[in-house]
């Protein structure tokens, strides 16, 4: 990022939220980068940054739009990189209808289930993935940016036009898809005045081009959204057309926010995946083996070898029981049916579904949003394990929650019964933590925890342990995958700790060559991903970590000094897949593979030696000529051609228009947020009518463009503390820092409903109603919107009741709706009331909270309010 | 070159107790040709004389990485006595270059003075006060509870038959905090144990 | 030392002295706080109380920006100010944008220090490296110091009553490592190192920015001709030093005093006559 010309900073507070990364920013800017700051409010980031731009929250996308209207508009693409690396030419069916069209809607919408059948959406000649529609798919694939992409359909060419002029080529249509975002209608959705508008458009332009790139870095600010994934797809579009994908100084950069974030996606505890973004397996959808890599692979490019991932992965799991026969064990993989998330889990307790659960290192009592909805779930299990530093919320929900103060909860009437135990902290253990570039960095374990606090690999390893021993005589079938489960890793110390080296030595993989025992420690770590098989022959653990332990070396443990090594320091941790530092990097050279220019040349094709060379390692084939053209009998990464730049793409192109892979449409499309006071300016549709809403009496939502609810607010984090409090409201250093909640305010609003600076404010949604302290500045600014004037409020969410910082949690205002591709919800903005002194105690709370919901929804309707109900 | 001017020294008080005497300012004034304000080595305390940072007596540094945010700090853990004495940034560190921000820099009070406790505590239902509980017992009852919920709620078909082999009554949250090696054992544990409800920050 | 830290090869790994700056003992070192790049992530205020074990000191919530420190106190050797200043369109008067400022604070290290010349147990000294520090094991509290520093940075801790502030961090120094404050500081704001060499580099960044048309840009306490005989810890700020609520132009308070400190020469000298017969008396006992 210090090489970029031009850094523009939206969806993200990085200066406050991401210091110590900032350091690149600021480097950038000494060297002469323009640093623009897209934001709400402006924050510890835009008192740095060359300028500051406020923005609606909840607008984005029709900001980005303008942005790319501007570009298409006025010739300003990086043309050859677009005609070459993107599917701008590429012609699609003709019976594909954009929300130019539909007044909103794209075509295949389905308003009974309130989804989308992209059958429509495909490029011409290549009918839609055989599953693509039918399953969670969305969901599945939503999760696998930087990883693989979504299909595009049965063999059959891909019809073009280079000329770009086809009207139903990539390139026109999405010349008529934005023609509408205007800088007037930017104005009037964002508040952001042409002038500042252009001057963000000509910063960017003049910076992309062979000899200048341009980065964006966002964060939750663009995931928190029932558009969430669609913000991100607009940046992605913004990029390609300026040619700023896969070179140095580009690129999108997402700023993530717990040390291994990035590692808990990528071997995931998460629902939907897998380890390497291989899909769960879908009930009814993947009966077998063959079935589920014919469903979710491509015939090209790296994710054509799906199988040798898929094999390999269960040989890690399951060893020698894994064979050829029983389809190694693919069996044994319990089946998703649709959205399991977090919140659908949530519900599941609600209902009494759920019965026991797990909490590790996380606070979805004061953390996730709508708290009431998590607590009301706690209640009602009948087991719950809580392992964190100390009695955080979730785990005290049962005696000192919300809903005891209010009175509605006794903690006799509670029957959860809460297992409470101690984590150890990263200075006692050893491990790796994936970061936001997906660099994995081991940390050594320092000291023995105190106590009976243990770290969660000892706790996962000896449950494991006990639940085998318990089953290992039995013979239920259920059992099989419990009793062949490899669980034999070394222990070391008092505490019987299992080795985490061990562990990432099965997260690397072998190759088992004739003896498929796994307990065997003779086996030869595997070098790579492109190593492994589909034979039974090798085993990983998580295909795109293969190489961390390459050599019997744990790579993720190397430290040798920044100052000892090139700028790109390959030899400090280790990032996968293959060490490789930037993905993409092939579009950093042109498709003849020379460097672009000599300033941001970064991996190129050496004639000489018949291979690529460069900074980096290649993200592709070394020895892949520039002019590699696929033949019939080629596979994989060969059925690319060598100018292919985006591997993990079926098509190695990178996608203007997505054919497949989203459930809310192949282009972006500003919707208003699912709580805004302002009807949408773009269309008659209000909001993404994909979204996902949960109709419950402890979810309800405020109704858009009411006057109970005029403002926005938005939430967000400090620098002085850490998500949702556990890790800095119990530090006295940190707390001491932002000892209180507050909220911000503009003095226009203050002076609106009478706040005082200092004093307490009391905020209101139909969920809850909460108080802050005011904070009255200049900082946060009413917007212009056209004839409309729209205040925004903002609340840093770290607070809860316990801790030595204590204070009302700002994800009790929140609702739980979501993104339907990834089932994110949208944390960043809602609408709400707020007017001055504390909030009441006791029942009173409730009874205030519900008198207003119930006098916001009586009230006439207001005149500009969308039609009928917001779907 | 030390200080430069006199200070007042005529208010200072007689002090009786003889063994400090030899390294009181006005005899070491007198004493020290150098420093003839009194104010630089003449002064100078035999702590401050032999004072030392106190990582240069550590038992051992630990290479570390920070355990707030995503950016991937490198930290130096210093150990004396089997306790953290002091976290700092990594100045080898290609990514954060030795810095820090003021949640890593408050690491060592994270794992040292915040407030952690190291036993396990245990509600059960109904109940109003935590109690006290052996962690093998603990692990022994959070094992039953387990295999009780998952037979109480296994799922072997669909209503059309396809297998799902899942049991719906088990869900877990929490990932994001944690090292890569623990995600991989909950997911292969999970799993094997027919769990698909699992979650982590990322969705949050 | 035992150094953890190792990939499984062996390969050796460099820990000390990677980034510090170097510097002799007998060498003047100081701060230099360019506040232009300063994010006010407060990592110094954290960093210093880690380091030098210093008391969190209250959770008020204060208002004033995101300042919830307040000043320099006993508790708090790094402060960071925070200024919000409105900009208005020249027209209209409307607020058009905003300048946030931000500004870690600290003890000046003056060439001319009051608290040090007042000190009169000798608590207060100048250390090898010319800066200044109160030796806890001598300070008896006499709070003489307090009134005298023009900054009031000096303060008397609670319930100990001795006064504590920024020693450069004195053992780190004395070790050859970077304070603690600078080390953590994420985008070199508060810069350390000889100070001949920080003045240097402060004249060059102020230019820089006066080219880049930051006009308002000037040095604070970088001067060896102020009231202070100049700052071991100056500073580059972006408007008048009194927004950032530091004095326009400090002068020593005792830079007036060499007629008192005449008068109070014979007493001085009648002590220093006491001491060293007790010296000698406790000589011939031992």
């Amino acid at each position: 990022m210090a090489n970029a010309d031009c850094i523009l900073i939206q969806g993200s507070n990085m200066a406050e939220c991401h210091p110590v990364g900032f350091q690149w920013v600021m480097e950038a800017k000494l060297r002469g980068a323009k640093v623009i700051h897209v934001d709400p409010r402006f924050t510890r980031t835009s008192a740095v940054a060359d300028l500051h731009v406020p923005v609606r929250a909840g607008s984005d996308i029709a900001f980005l739009g303008g942005l790319i209207n501007y570009v298409l508009q006025g010739g300003h693409e990086f043309h050859e990189y677009v005609v070459a690396y993107t599917n701008a030419s590429v012609i699609i069916e003709g019976d594909f209808q954009d929300t130019e069209d539909l007044d909103g809607l794209f075509s295949g919408y389905d308003p009974e289930t309130k989804t989308y059948d992209p059958a429509s959406w495909q490029y011409e000649g290549r009918a839609a993935p055989a599953a693509a529609g039918q399953r969670e798919h969305g969901a599945a694939r939503g999760e696998q940016h930087g990883s693989g992409g979504a299909g595009i359909g049965d063999d059959g060419e891909v019809h073009t036009d280079p000329s770009l002029q086809h009207p139903k080529c990539v390139w026109q249509i999405l010349k008529r898809h934005f023609a509408r975002y205007t800088p007037e209608m930017v104005e009037e959705t964002c508040g952001i005045s042409p002038a500042q508008f252009r001057e963000v458009a000509e910063a960017l332009v003049s910076n992309s081009n062979p000899e200048r790139t341009s980065a964006i870095v966002y964060s939750v600010g663009w995931t928190h959204h029932t558009v969430g994934v669609q913000y991100i797809r607009t940046a992605s579009i913004l990029q390609l057309l300026l040619g700023n994908i896969g070179r140095p100084g580009g690129g999108i950069m997402a700023l993530r926010g717990h040390a291994s974030i990035q590692g808990s996606t990528d071997i995931p505890t998460l629902y939907d995946l897998l380890p390497g973004y291989l899909p769960m397996p879908h009930g009814g959808l993947d009966t077998d083996l063959a079935t589920y890599l014919d469903n979710n692979g491509t015939d090209a490019g790296f994710w054509a070898h799906m199988d040798a991932y898929t094999v390999s992965l269960l040989k890690a799991w399951w060893g020698d029981a894994a064979t050829a026969a029983n389809d190694y064990g693919f069996e044994w993989l319990p089946k998703i049916t649709g959205d399991h998330s977090t919140y659908q889990s949530v519900l599941g307790m609600i209902s009494g579904d759920v019965k026991g659960y797990f909490v590790v290192g996380e606070n979805p009592a004061s953390g996730t949003a709508n708290g009431r909805l998590q607590r009301a779930g706690l209640a009602n299990l009948e087991w719950l394990v809580v392992r964190d530093f100390t009695d955080i919320e979730t785990s005290a929900f049962w005696y000192d929650s919300p809903e005891i103060e209010s009175g509605e909860l006794k903690p006799e009437d509670i029957g959860t019964e809460v297992f409470w135990m101690p984590a150890a902290a990263h200075t006692e253990k050893d491990g790796s933590f994936t970061n936001t570039q997906r660099l994995l960095q081991w940390h050594h374990k320092a000291v023995e925890p105190e106590g009976d606090t243990r770290s969660d690999l000892w706790f996962y390893f000896h449950l494991g342990r006990i639940i085998k021993e318990r089953l290992a005589a039995g013979t239920d079938d259920r059992d099989e995958p419990i009793r062949h489960l490899t669980w034999d890793y070394p222990t070391i110390g008092a505490h019987g700790d299992p080795s985490a080296e061990a562990v990432l030595a099965e997260i690397n993989g072998w190759t088992l060559g004739d003896d498929p025992d796994p307990t065997h420690t003779d086996h030869k770590p595997v070098s790579g991903y492109t190593a492994l098989k589909a034979d039974g022959s090798t085993a990983s653990g998580c295909w795109i970590y293969a190489g961390v332990y390459a050599d019997g070396v744990n790579q993720a443990a190397r430290r040798r000094p920044g100052s000892e090594q090139t700028w790109v320091a390959p030899d400090w941790g280790w990032a996968w897949p293959l060490n490789r530092r930037m993905l993409y990097n092939r579009a950093s050279a042109r498709p003849d593979g020379t460097p672009w220019s000599e300033r941001k040349k970064y991996v190129w094709w050496d004639e000489e030696a018949g291979k690529w060379t460069g900074h980096d390692v290649p993200d592709f084939k070394a020895t892949m000529r520039p002019d590699h053209r696929p033949g019939p009998d080629d596979e994989a990464e060969d059925k690319l051609r060598g100018d292919a730049p985006f591997v993990m793409q079926a098509d190695g192109l990178g996608w203007l228009f997505a054919p497949n892979g989203l459930t809310d449409g192949p282009l972006p499309a500003h919707y208003e947020p699912h709580e805004s006071p302002v009807p949408n300016p773009f269309y008659s549709q209000q909001s993404n009518p994909t979204r996902q809403v949960f109709d419950l009496q402890l979810n309800r939502s405020n109704p858009p463009v009411n006057d109970g609810y005029p403002y926005v607010f938005t939430t967000y984090r400090l620098t002085e503390h850490h998500t949702a409090g556990a890790m800095s409201r119990n530090l006295a250093y940190l707390s001491e820092l932002q000892p209180e909640f507050f909220c911000e305010v503009s003095p226009e609003l203050a002076a609106e409903r009478h706040l005082t600076h200092g004093d307490w404010a009391t905020i209101i949604t139909a969920r809850s109603a909460i108080e802050a302290r005011v904070m009255i500045t200049d900082r946060v600014r009413p917007l212009r919107l056209g004839e409309r004037t729209v205040h925004q409020i903002g609340l840093p969410y770290h607070w809860g009741w316990r801790g030595l910082s204590k204070g009302d949690s700002a994800n009790d205002l929140m609702v739980g709706v979501l993104d339907s591709n990834v089932h994110i919800p949208e944390a960043k903005v809602a609408s709400c009331d707020i007017r001055p002194g504390r909030r009441p105690r006791g029942p009173e709370l409730r009874r205030m909270v519900d008198d207003h919901y119930q006098a916001s929804i009586s009230a006439p309707a207001r005149p500009d309010a969308p039609q009928g109900q917001v779907r | 070159m030390f200080g430069r001017t006199r200070s007042d020294r005529g208010r200072q008080a007689a002090v009786s107790v003889r063994k400090l005497i030899a390294s009181w300012p006005a005899v070491r004034q007198a004493t020290t040709g150098a420093d003839r304000g009194g104010m630089g080595r003449a002064v100078q305390s035999e702590r401050s004389a032999t004072l030392e940072p106190r990582t240069d007596t550590a038992d051992a540094v630990v290479g570390s990485i920070c355990p707030y945010c995503a950016v991937g700090c490198g930290q130096r853990v210093f150990v004396k006595d089997g306790r953290v004495t002091q976290i700092e940034g990594d100045p080898a560190s290609p990514v954060s270059r030795g810095r820090l921000c003021p949640k890593g820099s408050a690491s060592k009070q994270l794992v040292t003075d915040s407030g952690r406790i190291s036993k396990v505590r245990y509600r059960r239902p109904h109940g109003t006060e935590w109690e006290d509980l052996d962690l093998d017992t603990a692990m022994e009852m959070i094992a039953d509870r387990v295999l009780r919920t998952r037979a109480e709620t296994w799922q072997e078909h669909d209503a059309a038959g396809g297998r799902l082999r899942r049991t719906m009554g088990i869900a877990s949250l929490g990932g994001a905090t944690l090292d890569n090696e623990e995600n991989y054992l909950m997911k292969k544990l999970y799993t094997a144990l027919g769990a698909i409800q699992i979650e982590n920050q990322a969705r949050i | 030392m035992t150094i953890i830290d190792r990939s499984s090869t062996g390969t050796d790994v460099t820990l000390a002295g990677v980034g510090t700056p170097a510097y002799d003992r007998e060498q003047r070192v100081g701060f230099f706080t360019d506040t232009s790049v300063c994010i006010g992530c407060k990592a110094c205020e954290v960093a210093c109380k880690e380091w030098n074990d210093v008391p969190a000191d209250g959770l008020e919530f204060l208002g004033r920006s995101y300042d919830n420190t307040g000043r320099l106190s006993a508790d708090t050797w790094r402060h960071v100010a925070f200024v919000e200043q409105p900009v208005a369109t020249p027209e209209t008067q409307a607020v058009s944008g905003m300048r946030w400022l931000m500004s870690s604070d600290v003890c000046k290290h003056c060439t001319s220090a009051a608290c040090l010349e007042v000190c009169p147990t000798g608590a207060l000294f100048r250390t090898e490296f010319e800066t200044v520090v109160v030796q806890q094991d001598i300070c008896n509290g006499c709070g003489y110091c307090v009134s005298a520093c023009p900054f009031g940075v000096i303060d008397q801790r609670k319930g100990d009553g001795r006064v504590w502030k920024c020693t450069l961090c004195y053992d780190r120094l004395r070790g050859g490592q970077t304070p603690a404050c600078a080390q953590a500081c994420p985008t070199q704001s508060i810069q350390f190192g000889p100070l001949e060499q920080l003045r240097e580099r402060a004249a060059t960044r102020v230019d820089a920015l006066h080219q880049q048309g930051v006009a308002d840009a000037r040095l604070y306490g970088e001067d060896p001709a102020d009231g202070v005989g100049g700052f071991g810890a100056f500073f580059l700020l972006l408007d008048r030093p009194e927004v950032y609520g530091l004095p326009p132009d400090p002068v020593s308070t005792t830079r007036d005093l060499p007629g008192m400190w005449r008068m109070a020469g014979a007493a001085a000298l009648g002590m220093l006559g006491l001491a060293a017969g007790s010296l000698l008396e406790g000589g011939r006992r031992a």
